[in-house]
C-alpha cells in the first residue's frame, strides 16, 4: 500500500513547478511518507490518497501562483526598458491576431457555423438536372412525385421567391417575398417568435402572411399586437399570423415575408415547367449519398413515365451548408489563408527579435543562471515575457478585428441563408484567445530555449555576443518571412489581374450614362396587355420628352440582375430536348431597348410599335443565338419555336453577358412587350425601367418618378440604380477582397524589410571586430558593403525560390477565383519577386552602410 | 550585526505557517516531518501542516533568509536521506521577536478594551 501511495504522490509533484520539484521532491515524499507511516486507524488506503492530492493540488496552483507573479512583474520591467522593442512587437502580433480574428468571424459566419435551423445536418436541397443544367428547379408533378415516391426524408416542402408591395403599413414598399408550400416552412423547424409559421392547415388558406423580423422592426416598429391585423400585399387582403426569429432567413438573407403557395391543379400538367425549389428533411441515420441514389432512382423512374418532358432529367441531393459557389467560399479561405500568412510573418518576425533581444540579454541571463535560477526557470521567465506581449498584442488585434469587420461583410455571399453580420462574439473571441496562446508559444518558446540552453560562463566571460546557432535560426526565420511575403504578393498580385480582366470583360452593352429603375406591376395590372400596355405607354412617352433624355425602355429582367428566364427552342416543328444545346435567356423588351442600352444592332431592326399582340409574332435574336440555330446563314426571316409559339427573327443585335462578367451566359431571344400572352408568364411583364440621357441621374430622376406617380400613383418605385452599379456590383466583392489582401501584403512587405534590415544590423553589430580588422588588414570598403548585401540578398533569394513554389500551390488552390489568368503567370510572379528584392536591398542598405563605416582603430582599441 | 529594521517590518505580519515553523526552529534544528510534529503538537493537533505547505514555506524563508538549511547531518543510523534539515538564522530570530511583540501588542490593546479570550 505504501508504495503505491508513494508512487502516486511522486507523479502528483509533477503538477509542481519543475524548479520547486528539483529542489524539494525528495524532501516532500519523504515527509508525505513519514505521515503515512504515522497513519493508523481504517481505510489507510483512501485516507493516504485523498491526504496526497489534498497536499499537492492547491500547493501546486499557489506555487505556479506565485512563480507567475514574480515573472509578470519582472517581465513588466524587463519590457518597460526597451519600449521600442515592446511597441513593435505589440503591433506585430496585432496585426497578426486582428487580421486573423477578422477573417475567422467570417470563415465561421459563413462556412463552420451550423446554419440557424433545427438540425441543420439534415437539410437538403433537392434539384432535377440534365446535361448542362446540373441545378434546375422542380415541375410541380415531379415535385409531387419526387416527394410521393422517396424513402429517405422525412419531410420535404418546395418554395419560390417573388416581390410583391406591401401597403397599409406606412410607405408603400416594394418586398422580397418567399412563397412557401404549407409543409415547406415545417421542415425548417425554426418556431416562429410571435405567432404561428405557414403550416399545412394554410393549404386553403392562402391570404396569410408571416414577417421576417427585419420587415417587422422596420414597418410595424415590432408591435407584438401585429399578428392578427390585416395588410395589402399587391392590394389584396392578407392577415399577418406570425414573425420569425432575426436568425431566420430562407432561402436567402434578402427575404423580407413569407405566404402560402398552394400548388394548383393546372400548375400539374407541364413536367417542363420548372419553377419550384425543394427543401427537405433527411431521416434520422440517413446518410446525403443514400438519399441521392434514392432520388436518382425515382428520377429515372419520372423519366419513363414522361419520356418527352422527363428526357435525360436526373435529379440531385446537396447538403445546404454546400449551396454556396466555389467563388464565394474561396473569397473566404483566401482571405483566411492571407491572414494565416500575416501571422506566421508576425510569429517569424517576433522571434527573430526576440532571439536578437536574449543574444543582448545574455549577460543579464548567465547571472541569473550563476545565481542558481535552473534552465527552466529561465525559459519560463523568458516565455512569460513573450505570453505578455501576445496577450497585449492580442487585445490590440482584437480591436482592430471589430474595426475591421464591418468591412468584411461584405463578402458574405447574398445566397446565405443566415440573417445577420458576422461579429466578434464570444465563439471569435474563444478562438483568438486560442491564437494568442499558441502565437506567444510559437515565437516565444524556440527563442527562450536557444537563450537558455547558451552556456552561461561562455556569456559571462565573452560579454553579450549571440551564438553562431542563433544567427543561423534567425536567417530561417527571415527565409520564412519572405516566402511569406511573396506568397501574399504574388497571390495578390494574380488575383488583382483577375480583376483588371473581368472588368475588362466587354458585358456587352454600354453601361455609362444608363439610369434604372423598377416598377413592378403586380396581380392583374401584370397579368392583362390592356392593363399593363397603356402604363409602359404612358411612361415611356412622357420619359422620352424629358431633356436629355436620348432613350428609354421597358424590359422583363436586367442582364446581371436577372440571370435565369432560360426557355428551350427549337426550330419550328423539331421536338424540344432538354439541354443546354437549346437554351436561350428570354426577355421581353419595348422599342428602344437596345439603344438604351448601347446594344449594337447587327442586322435588321429594333422591335417596332407596328409589333403588335395581334400581328406577326416577331423576335430579336443575339448573335450566338443567330450563329447557333443558323451557322453561315442571315438569320433574318428565319423562324424558331419558344414557349409555344413560333417568332420570325426581325434583327439580330450583339451578345450580353447576362449571368454576369465572370460566367457564360445562354444566347439571348427578346421579344416583344406587346407579344407576351394574357395571363400566362406573369413573371415576364416587363418591370425594368431603362433610361439613357446626358443628364445626370440626381437631376433626371425626380423628374421620372413625378412621370410614373402621374401615370399611377400607387405604383411603388424601387430598385433605383445607375447601370454602371449592376455592372460594379459583379466585381465589388472581388474588390474588397483585393483591397484587404493588398494592404494584408503591404503590412507583410513591411514586416519582412524589417525583419531583413533586424538581423544584418544585427549581424553587423556582432561581427563590428571582425569587420574592423578586416579593415585594418586593408580589405576595400566596396567589398565589406558587398559581404552584408550578399548575406542579406541569399536569404531573400532563398525566401523568393520557396514563396514562388508555395505561392503557386496557393494559387492553383484558388483557381476559382483566377477568372483564368494562370497560376503561374509569370508577370506577376516576376513582379512579386522583384517587390521582394527591392525591399530586401532597402533592409540591406542601413546595415551595410554601418558595417563599411566600422572604424578599426575604435574597434581594435575596444579588447 | 543587527538586523536592518526596515527589512524586518517588511516581512511583518507573518504568515501563522512562517511563524509556526520559526517557532519549531528556536530551540534545535529539525527536518521537514519534525517540524509538521512539532508544530501539530503545539497547537493540540488545529495546525496541521502538509508537506507542499510546509516546503513551500520553507522555500521562501529560505529566500527570505528567515532560516538556512544545515547540511551536516546526523549519523546515518538514524537519518533518512531524503530528510533535509533547518535551522533558524539570527534574521529569523529577530522576525519571530518582532512578530511576537506585534501579537503582544495587539493583545494588550484588546485587554485595555476589556476584552477577554473566554466567551462569558
Amino acid at each position: 500500500m505504501m508504495r503505491g501511495l508513494e508512487r502516486l504522490y511522486r507523479a502528483l509533484l509533477y503538477l509542481y513547478p519543475a524548479s520547486f520539484r528539483n529542489e524539494y521532491g525528495c524532501a516532500l515524499t519523504g515527509t508525505f511518507v513519514a505521515r503515512l507511516r504515522d497513519m493508523s486507524g481504517s481505510a489507510r488506503t483512501l485516507r493516504g490518497g485523498l491526504v496526497a492530492v489534498g497536499d499537492v493540488v492547491p500547493n501546486a496552483i499557489a506555487a505556479h501562483g506565485e512563480i507567475l507573479r514574480q515573472d509578470v512583474r519582472y517581465a513588466g520591467r524587463s519590457l518597460r526598458t526597451t519600449p521600442g522593442f515592446t511597441l513593435t512587437a505589440i503591433l506585430v502580433i496585432a496585426l497578426g491576431v486582428g487580421a486573423n480574428t477578422a477573417a475567422f468571424s467570417l470563415a465561421d459566419f459563413v462556412l463552420l457555423r451550423p446554419l440557424p435551423f433545427h438540425e441543420p445536418d439534415r437539410l437538403v436541397d433537392l434539384w432535377e438536372s440534365t446535361p448542362g443544367y446540373p441545378h434546375m428547379e422542380f415541375s410541380p408533378a415531379n415535385y409531387r412525385d419526387m416527394k410521393a415516391m422517396t424513402h429517405s426524408f422525412a419531410a420535404m416542402g418546395a418554395y419560390s421567391d417573388r416581390t410583391m408591395n406591401l401597403a397599409g403599413t406606412g410607405e408603400p414598399r416594394h418586398l422580397t417575398v418567399g412563397i412557401m408550400t404549407p409543409h415547406a416552412m415545417p421542415v425548417l423547424g425554426v418556431p416562429p417568435l410571435v405567432g404561428r409559421a405557414i403550416t399545412p392547415e394554410d393549404s386553403t388558406n392562402e391570404q396569410v402572411v408571416v414577417l421576417s423580423y427585419g420587415l417587422w422592426q422596420s414597418q410595424c416598429g415590432g408591435d407584438a399586437g401585429i399578428v392578427g391585423r390585416a395588410v395589402r400585399l399587391d392590394a389584396a387582403p392578407y392577415t399577418v399570423i406570425g414573425v420569425m426569429p432575426a436568425t431566420f432567413a430562407f432561402p436567402t438573407r434578402e427575404i423580407d415575408a413569407w405566404v402560402p403557395f398552394p400548388l394548383r391543379e393546372d400548375f400539374f400538367a407541364d413536367r417542363s415547367d420548372n419553377f419550384l425549389s425543394v427543401v427537405a428533411r433527411l431521416r434520422p441515420g440517413v446518410t446525403t449519398q443514400q438519399a441521392a441514389v434514392d432520388v436518382a432512382a425515382v428520377a429515372a423512374r419520372l423519366e419513363k413515365l414522361d419520356p418527352r418532358a422527363n428526357e435525360r432529367t436526373s435529379a440531385v441531393v446537396v447538403d445546404m451548408r454546400d449551396e454556396m459557389s466555389a467563388r464565394s467560399r474561396m473569397l473566404v479561405l483566401a482571405l483566411c489563408g492571407a491572414a494565416l500568412c500575416i501571422l506566421l510573418l508576425a510569429c517569424a518576425n517576433l522571434a527573430s527579435l526576440l532571439l536578437a533581444r536574449s543574444a543582448h540579454r545574455s549577460r543579464e541571463l548567465a547571472v541569473r543562471a550563476a545565481l542558481g535560477a535552473g534552465r527552466d526557470r529561465i525559459v519560463r521567465q523568458l516565455v512569460t515575457e513573450s505570453m505578455g506581449l501576445a496577450l497585449c498584442g492580442g487585445i490590440a488585434g482584437v480591436a482592430i478585428a471589430v474595426a475591421g469587420v464591418p468591412v468584411l461583410a461584405r463578402l458574405v455571399p447574398d445566397s446565405l441563408p443566415v440573417s445577420g453580420q458576422p461579429s466578434v462574439d464570444l465563439r471569435v473571441l474563444l478562438a483568438a484567445g486560442a491564437l494568442v496562446v499558441l502565437t506567444g508559444l510559437t515565437f516565444g518558446v524556440g527563442p527562450a530555449i536557444a537563450a537558455a540552453r547558451s552556456r552561461a560562463l561562455d556569456a559571462l566571460r565573452s560579454g553579450a555576443r549571440g551564438g553562431a546557432r542563433t544567427q543561423r535560426l534567425r536567417a530561417v526565420l527571415v527565409t520564412i518571412e519572405v516566402a511569406a511575403c511573396v506568397v501574399l504578393l504574388v497571390s495578390s498580385g494574380l488575383l488583382i489581374r483577375a480583376v483588371l480582366r473581368i472588368q475588362g470583360t466587354d458585358p456587352g452593352f454600354r453601361a455609362e450614362g444608363v439610369l434604372t429603375l423598377r416598377t413592378e406591376l403586380t396581380g392583374e395590372k401584370a397579368a392583362f396587355g390592356a392593363q399593363r400596355l397603356p402604363f409602359y405607354d404612358r411612361v415611356l412617352r412622357e420619359v422620352r420628352a424629358l431633356p436629355g433624355v436620348q432613350h428609354a425602355a421597358y424590359m422583363s429582367g436586367l442582364p446581371m440582375v436577372m440571370g435565369g428566364g432560360i426557355w428551350p427552342t427549337t426550330i419550328a416543328g423539331a421536338p424540344v430536348v432538354r439541354d443546354a444545346s437549346n437554351t436561350v435567356g428570354l426577355r421581353f423588351v419595348t422599342p428602344e431597348y437596345f439603344a438604351a442600352m448601347g446594344i449594337p444592332l447587327r442586322a435588321g431592326r429594333d422591335i417596332a410599335d407596328a409589333d403588335r399582340p395581334e400581328s406577326a409574332p416577331v423576335s430579336v435574336v443575339s448573335e450566338s443565338f443567330a450563329t447557333r440555330m443558323w451557322p453561315n446563314e442571315s438569320a433574318i426571316g428565319k423562324q424558331f419555336t419558344i414557349a409555344s409559339t413560333r417568332h420570325t427573327v426581325v434583327g439580330v443585335v450583339g451578345n450580353v453577358r447576362v449571368r454576369g462578367l465572370e460566367r457564360p451566359s445562354e444566347p439571348q431571344v427578346y421579344l416583344p412587350a406587346t407579344q407576351l400572352p394574357d395571363g400566362m408568364m406573369v413573371f415576364y411583364a416587363p418591370k425594368d425601367l431603362v433610361i439613357r440621357s446626358t443628364i445626370p441621374a440626381g437631376t433626371l430622376l425626380p423628374a421620372v418618378r413625378r412621370i410614373i406617380a402621374g401615370v399611377d400613383p400607387e405604383q411603388p418605385i424601387s430598385d433605383v440604380r445607375m447601370l454602371t452599379e449592376i455592372v460594379g456590383r459583379q466585381t465589388s466583392s472581388r474588390v474588397t477582397q483585393l483591397r484587404l489582401l493588398g494592404m494584408l501584403a503591404t503590412i507583410a512587405l513591411v514586416i519582412a524589410g524589417v525583419g531583413i534590415h533586424g538581423l544584418l544590423a544585427f549581424a553587423v553589430s556582432q561581427r563590428s571586430r571582425e569587420l574592423g580588422v578586416r579593415r585594418a588588414l586593408g580589405e576595400q570598403v566596396g567589398s565589406i558593403v558587398g559581404r552584408v548585401m550578399r548575406e542579406g540578398l541569399v536569404l531573400a533569394t532563398a525566401g523568393v525560390a520557396i514563396g514562388v513554389f508555395v505561392a503557386y500551390l496557393a494559387a492553383r488552390a484558388m483557381g476559382a477565383l483566377l477568372a483564368g489568368v494562370q497560376p503561374g503567370d509569370p508577370l506577376t510572379i516576376a513582379g512579386a519577386a522583384l517587390l521582394c528584392f527591392v525591399t530586401a536591398v532597402v533592409g540591406c542598405l542601413r546595415p551595410a552602410v554601418r558595417a563599411a563605416s566600422v572604424d578599426p582603430i575604435t574597434v581594435l582599441r575596444g579588447d | 550585526m543587527t538586523p536592518d529594521r526596515t527589512e524586518i517590518e517588511a516581512l511583518l505580519p507573518l504568515p501563522p505557517a512562517t511563524f509556526h515553523i520559526l517557532l519549531a526552529l528556536v530551540d534545535q534544528e529539525r527536518h521537514g516531518y519534525a517540524i509538521i510534529q512539532d508544530v501539530e503538537e503545539r497547537t493540540d493537533g488545529e495546525l496541521r501542516l502538509s508537506a507542499g505547505t510546509l516546503y513551500r514555506s520553507i522555500a521562501r524563508m529560505v529566500e527570505q533568509g528567515l532560516i538556512t538549511e544545515v547540511l551536516k547531518r546526523p549519523g546515518a543510523r538514524l537519518d533518512d536521506e531524503r530528510r533535509r534539515y533547518y535551522r533558524i538564522t539570527p534574521f529569523g530570530t529577530a522576525v519571530a521577536r518582532a512578530e511576537m511583540a506585534r501579537l503582544s501588542q495587539l493583545v494588550r490593546l484588546a485587554r485595555a478594551r476589556g476584552l477577554t479570550p473566554e466567551t462569558t
